[in-house]
């Protein structure tokens, strides 16, 4: 528990930096900040497009589209906004400043975790936020205390998957940590680091993976009982209440990962 | 059997017999790849008491990052049994985080963006420094690393001296009993290399931090250390005082003398004439013999204007032992 603790703190620590990073370039920040509120305002435009086209998608109506839609882009915003930079973990590691991360005196999961640090990522949580109430004020349901209960349930489990999968994400970029690529860092220097792609996997590909995944198996049960619908397999009625179970195991295992990768780590021969 | 191997109470680092092998595959065609084991860190034991100043060189790819990459944690070693104030460094590495300081000549532990001063302030919050000593250790360290004009200024805007200056500070403000020092001087103007090397001394002599640092130039050993240790190859060719070097590389020292005049050479076994000019002669001698009886013998046999004694270099010194090491390895 002192560990989580000191782990939140040296999080808190280097966000604090990274904000006040930033800062300096204060019109940049301005100019960044202006255009995600643009970026999100269209995904806005493009979210209402797409509902526009449907009024009703396997038998749910749009309010509980919206609903399981505000959930999921919700429990990803805060998982972005917590662990969002992980990928940068592959360049620290090729170029050598890793190492620095691991001679000070907190958890390297936190460091790394914090490591650019961006307030503009709010927008895709102020995003699904929105929908999401949207939804929860349309909805035609019976509101039960378990239910009420069970939706920021929801949304916590969500993120925490999320942020497993970010985690075992970063393991994999330690594992990946290819001899050849030491090979290369060392014998051209900069122009491999510059040439070579952020992540081995493309960035896109994973996120629509770990977006699809918890979307599929944990959100649609819980917001089937929510919604009072039938669930999608014969599964018991206590299985809305697994999302949080699910998170706990794919927190467990993204832990595990992490664990094997640090231990793995061989730095780099320069 | 542990108490037969249990070294002096002092020895604060301790090296058993320590490796790091790595396994590096290449690629040596299309898909083809061929695999290789490089033995970075090869069997080396050594013992540095409290307080000591050790510089630890070797030429580029000898395995110096290695060995403090493994005192430092950040990598386990692959055998062999290795302690820093008892401590476990890759399995408690955290813990032993507040106990050292690392400053790596290449990287920085400094924001790039923010004023010097902030690096420093998350260093206090994050090693949890008490208000009073972060204070009286900053200001030691801006007083004597001339840092004062520097604090506000983004670290990104400094040049590489200013910034390495930084970073020891950076290093120091937890009062670690032992500073590691990978390179510190790599790049450096000779302004900013005799800054370091100054401060440094002051460090070991007044505040008896022990210092082991990395280097391939020869000039911070001589400034700075009384003990040196040579690693090529991943192995240790030599651990003693910088003097003793010379012996193990059978290097000489040249006594040049200024006669009179113009005479042939002069016969004083073991040394050797290997130069003669005018008046002017060269004498080489055994590094490890006193020069003593030899200037008493010349001063008595010959008409003696002008003598002085030249060390060896060590540059030369230590190619000598590579060489000899090359060849047996060869034989
Ligand atoms: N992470 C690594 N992966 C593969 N090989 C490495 C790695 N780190 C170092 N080496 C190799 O180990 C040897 C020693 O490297 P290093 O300790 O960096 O030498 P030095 O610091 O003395 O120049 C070199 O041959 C280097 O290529
Ligand atoms: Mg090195």
């Amino acid at each position: 528990m002192s560990r989580l603790g000191e782990g939140v703190r040296a999080y808190w620590l280097i966000a604090g930096m990274w904000v006040r990073s930033s800062m300096t370039y204060r019109t940049s920040f301005v100019v960044t900040m202006f255009g995600n509120l643009l970026m999100t305002g269209l995904d806005f435009v493009g979210i209402l497009l797409m509902f526009s086209q449907v009024d009703s998608l396997g038998g749910w109506g749009l309010p509980e589209i919206a609903f399981l839609y505000g959930l999921s882009v919700t429990s990803f915003g805060i998982a972005d906004l917590v662990l969002g930079s992980m990928d940068v973990l592959g360049a620290r590691i090729r170029d050598g400043s890793f190492d620095i991360l691991l001679v000070r005196p907190a958890p390297v999961l936190a460091q790394i975790g914090a490591d650019r640090f961006a307030v503009r990522r709010l927008g895709r949580i102020t995003q699904g936020t929105v929908v999401l109430v949207w939804a929860l004020a349309s909805v035609d349901v019976d509101w039960s205390a378990a239910k009420v209960l069970l939706v920021p349930v929801m949304v916590v489990s969500g993120a925490a998957i999320f942020c497993a999968v970010f985690v075992a994400g970063a393991a994999f970029q330690i594992f990946a940590q290819d001899a050849s690529e030491v090979q290369n860092a060392f014998t051209y220097g900069g122009t491999t680091l510059l040439q070579y792609p952020p992540t081995v996997f493309g960035k896109d590909f994973v996120r629509g993976v770990t977006f699809m995944l918890p979307l599929a198996f944990v959100n649609w049960v819980p917001a089937s009982y929510v919604l009072d619908r039938p669930y999608p397999l014969d599964l018991p009625q206590w299985a809305a209440f697994a999302p949080p179970l699910v998170a706990v195991a794919c927190g467990a295992l993204g832990g595990l990962a992490w664990r094997a990768g640090l231990g793995s780590y061989r730095s780099t021969g320069s | 059997m542990d108490q037969v191997v249990d070294v002096a109470v002092d020895a604060f680092i301790e090296l058993d017999r320590v490796e790091k092998v790595f396994d590096v595959r290449k690629k040596t065609g299309f898909l083809r790849r061929e695999r290789r084991q490089v033995r970075a860190v090869d069997s080396i034991s050594f013992t540095v008491a409290r307080g000591e100043m050790v510089g630890y060189i070797g030429p580029n790819g000898a395995g110096k990052s290695t060995t403090i990459k493994m005192l430092t944690g950040i990598l386990t070693p692959s055998g062999g049994r290795l302690r820093v104030a008892g401590i476990d460094p890759s399995r408690e590495r955290t813990k032993l985080a507040h106990r050292i300081g690392v400053v790596f000549g290449q990287r920085t532990t400094l924001w790039w963006d923010l004023p010097l001063i902030d690096s420093y302030k998350l260093m206090h919050r994050m090693y949890r420094i008490p208000d009073a000593r972060y204070r009286e250790n900053l200001d030691r360290c801006v007083e004597l690393l001339e840092l004062a004009d520097l604090l506000d200024v983004p670290v990104r805007q400094l040049s590489l001296g200013q910034r390495m200056r930084g970073d020891i500070a950076a290093a120091l403000l937890h009062d670690p009993e032992v500073l590691y020092l990978d390179e510190p001087t790599i790049g450096l103007d000779v302004i900013s290399k005799a800054k370091v090397r100054g401060f440094l001394r002051e460090l070991n002599t007044e505040r008896g931090t022990t210092v082991l640092l990395t280097t391939h130039d020869l000039q911070d050993i001589e400034q700075l250390c009384s003990r040196v240790m040579v690693i090529d190859h991943g192995r240790l060719m030599y651990d003693g005082p910088l003097t003793g070097l010379h012996e193990v590389g059978e290097s000489e020292r040249t006594l040049v003398v200024d006669l009179e005049r113009e005479l042939p050479p002069i016969e004083a076994a073991p040394a050797r004439v290997v130069k003669v000019e005018g008046p002017r002669q060269w004498l080489a001698f055994p590094a490890s013999e006193s020069a003593a009886p030899l200037v008493a013998r010349v001063a008595a046999e010959y008409p003696l204007v002008d003598l002085s004694v030249r060390e060896p270099d060590i540059e030369a010194v230590i190619a000598k032992m590579y060489a000899g090491e090359a060849e047996k390895a060869v034989s």
